[in-house]
Parts: C-alpha cells; sequence; structure tokens
C-alpha cells in the first residue's frame, strides 16, 4: 500500500527534476543567467517564480498545522500576504530601476550601491545567508514528514531528507533560476489542484460542508475559532506585530528579492502586485483541514502532520502519493531558490570583495555551486537534529531578514540615511533578535519579539543617520532614463 | 527618482487598516456568513478587495507615467 503512494511521489518528483533540468540546459549559463535568469521573464514567469515564494511546505504542511494546533492565530497566515504585495507595489519597481542601472543582483548588491560600502554588503550578506538556513531547514524537514507519512512510517525522516535533498542540490547545480522557474510551473498547478481538492472534500466528507464543520467546530471548540486560540500568548498585540513583521520582511528574503529582479520591466512588478493577492485564495482552504483536523484526529503529537495523516485516513494511497508528491515540490522547489540565494549571497558578496578580489564571475559561480552543497548540508543538520514547528522556523526568519527593511526602504526615499545609520540600526536590531530569541522571550509581554527588534532598528537607523555627515548616496547620479520601463 | 503620490500611499493604507489593524473589531465567531466563521470570511474578502485598492493606485502611478513623460526627466535628477 505504501509502495504505490511513494512511486507516485517520486514520479511527480522526477517529472519536476526533468522540467528543470531542460529547461536550464537550453541556455548558455553565465553568472547574470544562473542568478537572475538575464533579466528577461515576463509576466506570467515572474509571477509563478514570486507566487512559488509563498506556496512553499509552511502553507501546505506548516499552515494546517498551526490551523490544527493553535487556532485562529494561524489567521496570520492568510493576513501577511496580501500585505506583503501592497508593501511591494511602493518598493520593487523603484528597486528594479536601480537594479537594472547599477547591476544589482542580490539584496547586498543593494546595500553596497546605495551605501557605497562593501563591509555592509557583506554584512546583509552574512545575516542572509544565516537567516536563510531555518527557511531551508523547514523545506527540508516538510519533505521529511511527507515522505515519512506517505511511506506509513517504513522509511525514517533522516534518509527521506538525504535523498530528496541530493535531488535538489543536483537541480540547482544544473539548471539555475530559470530552471526553478520552470518547475514552479509544474508545482503550482499541482498544489493548486491539492490545495481545492482537500479543502473542499474533507469538510464534505466528513461534516456535510464547510458550513456544517464550523458550526461543529464552534460547538465544540469556540476559543479554538479566535485569537489567541489554543494558546496563551497569541493575542491581538501578537497578531498585529507578526503581521507587519511578515509583510515587511516579505520581499526581504533574498530569494524573494533576487526573484523580483528577473522581471521584465518595473511595470511587470507593479501589476504582480496588484493581481497576487488573488493568489492567496487557496490559504484558507489548508487552514480549514488543519481545523476539521482537530475534530476527525483530536491527539496528533505533531501538529505538522495533520494534513497528510488525514488524507491517509481519507483518501486511497495513490492520492495520498499525488498530494504528497506536489508537497515534495513545494518543498523542493524553494529550496531551490533559497540554496541559489545562500550560495551567490556568501561568493559575491562575502568571499570574492573581501577575500578574492580578482576571482572572475566564472569562479564565483563555479565556488557558488559548491556551496550549494555546504549549505544544504548544515541545514539538512539542523533539520536532522532539532524539532520545532514549521510556522516557528519561518518566524524565525523573518525575524531576521526584516531588519533589512529599513535600510532598503530609507535607501531608497530618505536622502539622509547614511552607512552607519543602516549598520548600526541592523547590528542592533540583530542584538534584540539574539536576545529575545535565544532568552526564549519570544513573543515579548504579546508583542513578536522581530517586530520588537525591527522597531529599535528603524530608530536608530534614524537617530544615528541624523548625527552623522551627509554623505553621497550611491543612486545620486542616475545614468539614462529609466522611466520607459513602467510605461509597457 | 520619484515617491509613490500620497494618494496612491493612502490606497495602500486601506487593506492595512482591514486586515492588520483593526483586529479587535472583527475577529469573532459570529455572525457566521456563508458558513463562514466571521473573522474568516472578513480575511477571506480582503483577498478581493485588497487588489482592488492596488489596482487604484496602479491607475494612478500608471497615468503618473503617460501623462507627464517630461517630468520623469526632472525627477530622474533628484
Amino acid at each position: 500500500m505504501s509502495a504505490s503512494a511513494l512511486a507516485v511521489i517520486f514520479g511527480i518528483v522526477a517529472a519536476g527534476t526533468c522540467i528543470g533540468l531542460y529547461a536550464g540546459s537550453r541556455r548558455k549559463m553565465d553568472l547574470e543567467q544562473w542568478t537572475v535568469g538575464g533579466r528577461d521573464f515576463g509576466l506570467p514567469l515572474v509571477w509563478l517564480l514570486m507566487a512559488g515564494e509563498v506556496y512553499t511546505t509552511f502553507t501546505f504542511l506548516g499552515a494546517s498545522g498551526w490551523a490544527y494546533s493553535k487556532g485562529a492565530p494561524a489567521l496570520y497566515i492568510l493576513a501577511y500576504q496580501p500585505l506583503a504585495y501592497v508593501v511591494s507595489f511602493y518598493i520593487l519597481p523603484r528597486i528594479w530601476d536601480l537594479g537594472r542601472e547599477h547591476r544589482v543582483q542580490t539584496l547586498a548588491d543593494f546595500f553596497q550601491v546605495r551605501y557605497r560600502s562593501k563591509h555592509l554588503a557583506a554584512l546583509v550578506a552574512a545575516v542572509g545567508v544565516v537567516f536563510l538556513i531555518p527557511y531551508l531547514q523547514l523545506q527540508l524537514t516538510g519533505l521529511g514528514i511527507i515522505v515519512e507519512v506517505a511511506s506509513f512510517q517504513g522509511i525514517g525522516r533522516t534518509p527521506a531528507m538525504l535523498l530528496a535533498f541530493a535531488l535538489v542540490a543536483a537541480f540547482v547545480y544544473t539548471s539555475g533560476v530559470r530552471g526553478v522557474a520552470w518547475v514552479s510551473v509544474l508545482k503550482d498547478l499541482l498544489m493548486l489542484f491539492a490545495a481545492v481538492f482537500v479543502g473542499i472534500a474533507i469538510p464534505y466528507i466528513y461534516f456535510g460542508g464547510i458550513g456544517p464543520m464550523f458550526a461543529a467546530l464552534a460547538h465544540a471548540h469556540p476559543g479554538h475559532l479566535v485569537m489567541p486560540g489554543a494558546t496563551k500568548s497569541l493575542g491581538h498585540a501578537w497578531y498585529i506585530s507578526t503581521v507587519l513583521l511578515s509583510a515587511l520582511g516579505f520581499y526581504m528574503w533574498p530569494h524573494a528579492f533576487a526573484a523580483s529582479l528577473t522581471a521584465r520591466s518595473a511595470g511587470t512588478l507593479r501589476r504582480n502586485a496588484v493581481i497576487l493577492p488573488l493568489y492567496s485564495i487557496t490559504v484558507p482552504l489548508i487552514l480549514f483541514v488543519g481545523l476539521g483536523a482537530t475534530l476527525i484526529l483530536p491527539g496528533l503529537s505533531n501538529g505538522d502532520l495533520s494534513l497528510l495523516m488525514l488524507v491517509r485516513k481519507t483518501f486511497p494511497a495513490w492520492f495520498l502519493g499525488l498530494i504528497g508528491g506536489a508537497g515534495a515540490l513545494t518543498a523542493m522547489v524553494p529550496a531551490a531558490s533559497l540554496i541559489l540565494a545562500a550560495a551567490t549571497l556568501f561568493t559575491k558578496n562575502i568571499y570574492r570583495p573581501l577575500f578574492a578580489a580578482t576571482m572572475s564571475d566564472a569562479q564565483v559561480a563555479t565556488l557558488a555551486k559548491v556551496l550549494v552543497l555546504v549549505i544544504t548540508a548544515i541545514a539538512l543538520v539542523f533539520a536532522i537534529y532539532s524539532s520545532t514547528t514549521l510556522v516557528s522556523l519561518l518566524l524565525l526568519g523573518y525575524a531576521g531578514v526584516a531588519q533589512f527593511f529599513p535600510g532598503v526602504v530609507l535607501g531608497l526615499y530618505w536622502r539622509r540615511v547614511t552607512r552607519r545609520g543602516v549598520s548600526a540600526g541592523l547590528l542592533a536590531g540583530m542584538a534584540v533578535v539574539a536576545a529575545l530569541m535565544l532568552g526564549k522571550h519570544d513573543p515579548l509581554p504579546g508583542i513578536n519579539a522581530g517586530f520588537v527588534a525591527l522597531c529599535v532598528n528603524f530608530a536608530v537607523t534614524a537617530a544615528i543617520s541624523c548625527l552623522s555627515r551627509t554623505e553621497p548616496g550611491g543612486f545620486a547620479e542616475p545614468r539614462g532614463e529609466r522611466g520607459a520601463a513602467t510605461a509597457d | 527618482m520619484r515617491k509613490p503620490r500620497l494618494a496612491s500611499l493612502l490606497l495602500g493604507l486601506i487593506p492595512f487598516a482591514g486586515i492588520c489593524f483593526s483586529v479587535s473589531l472583527w475577529d469573532r465567531v459570529d455572525p457566521l456568513i456563508l458558513g463562514l466563521p466571521f473573522n474568516f470570511f472578513w480575511l477571506i474578502a480582503w483577498l478581493g478587495l485588497t487588489p482592488l485598492c492596488m489596482w487604484g493606485a496602479y491607475r494612478l502611478e500608471a497615468g503618473r507615467d503617460a501623462d507627464r513623460p517630461q517630468r520623469r526627466q526632472s525627477d530622474g535628477a533628484r
């Protein structure tokens, strides 16, 4: 019985890998092509690449897992996604304009050009790499859960993760961002199908509809459906601070930032920002599954298993394979772009400028590919030895990457901001994150610790910038007219 | 480089008010609408309302690009 589920999963993963390899092999790969796809993706591909960022194992297993174990606080996932696109509307087109003008390929490049400091850029890159790792760990853990459940606990989580990530590494190694974009097509279609089908079918099979399911839930666990749900500390203040942190931090993920640079024009990004909130329509369906599971499968020790356990209980094995395969791709595709972003940041913004100034782009590309293996291995070790929930891993990552927001947004819109201000703010933010999160003070009296750090960061950045001497910003002299890019 | 217009920024603030800051006004189960608890219904509705607001902001920004080609020149030097 388990063999058929696994066969379907591996069939889907193999199909995805072939698409990625094929897409990657048709073009000559230089560094620009490998990292930002030659900057010529039109609306459909950018849509898929950016929307694909949202559809990770986090949404699939983590969102249903939190709906199961925590209840209404999981609504924050439904809230931050549309707001992240609202924020992107005001910053991404401008970043794209400047990015093309100054050949920006990574988030750290942006800091380098704007603040004319390779040390600040290296700091940004280092923080970026560190906080990409919990996100990568999340994808690995998700893959492990999928294979474990689909094999009816026949294959352990560790060998499953090893196997899947060998595939991801091979896939990144050969295809770069273009391969990732094309597998996103398959992944998003499967995911859309899986979410819609499961989200509607499960309530109908067990309760006769979504309405009756909520009536049953409201009767059995009324407290689960409003914040703070099954928790003590995740109330409204936590919701507001977490939604703000996530919405502001969303495009500060180095891979998401890099993905937006692959657009063909700033106008593409603006139109994307308008329509992408519609893409989150599957999130509530996934939350429904997690909520339904509280009545159908009470007492699971790990909520992240709830969606798959429910599918396994309800449907035949091949169908579990189909859902598992969709889930596996939603782990592998984002994992690939995370690895790609981390490797590029390390080689291009840390290693080359600080230790090997004469390296050519070709050598950087080679080193980046070696690093793919190193970074994957680090995340694998963390995934094997830690046991936090998927959502907690993501929130840890957000607490880190959101600290780039003041440097980016003030860099775009405030001429007085200085390199010293941004460096001090970033370091202060990091210090607060480390102190609160390592000291287990998250949430700090009902407020997300990462958000507290972000406020400190903003205040320090602004204060030090006002105190330090004005310095010429790197975007001061635009070379040529870019307005045409927004007109198409 | 241009800053976004105030009007388009205000349009972007509407989803923030509806989805985020007003949470204590809508985070309740009753009334159930279309079978959904009120908080779920509210947030799902905003998945559609947010693009509407941003479409307005898009028209404002795109209209500005189309109407005043010469303005981009002067803005570019800022």
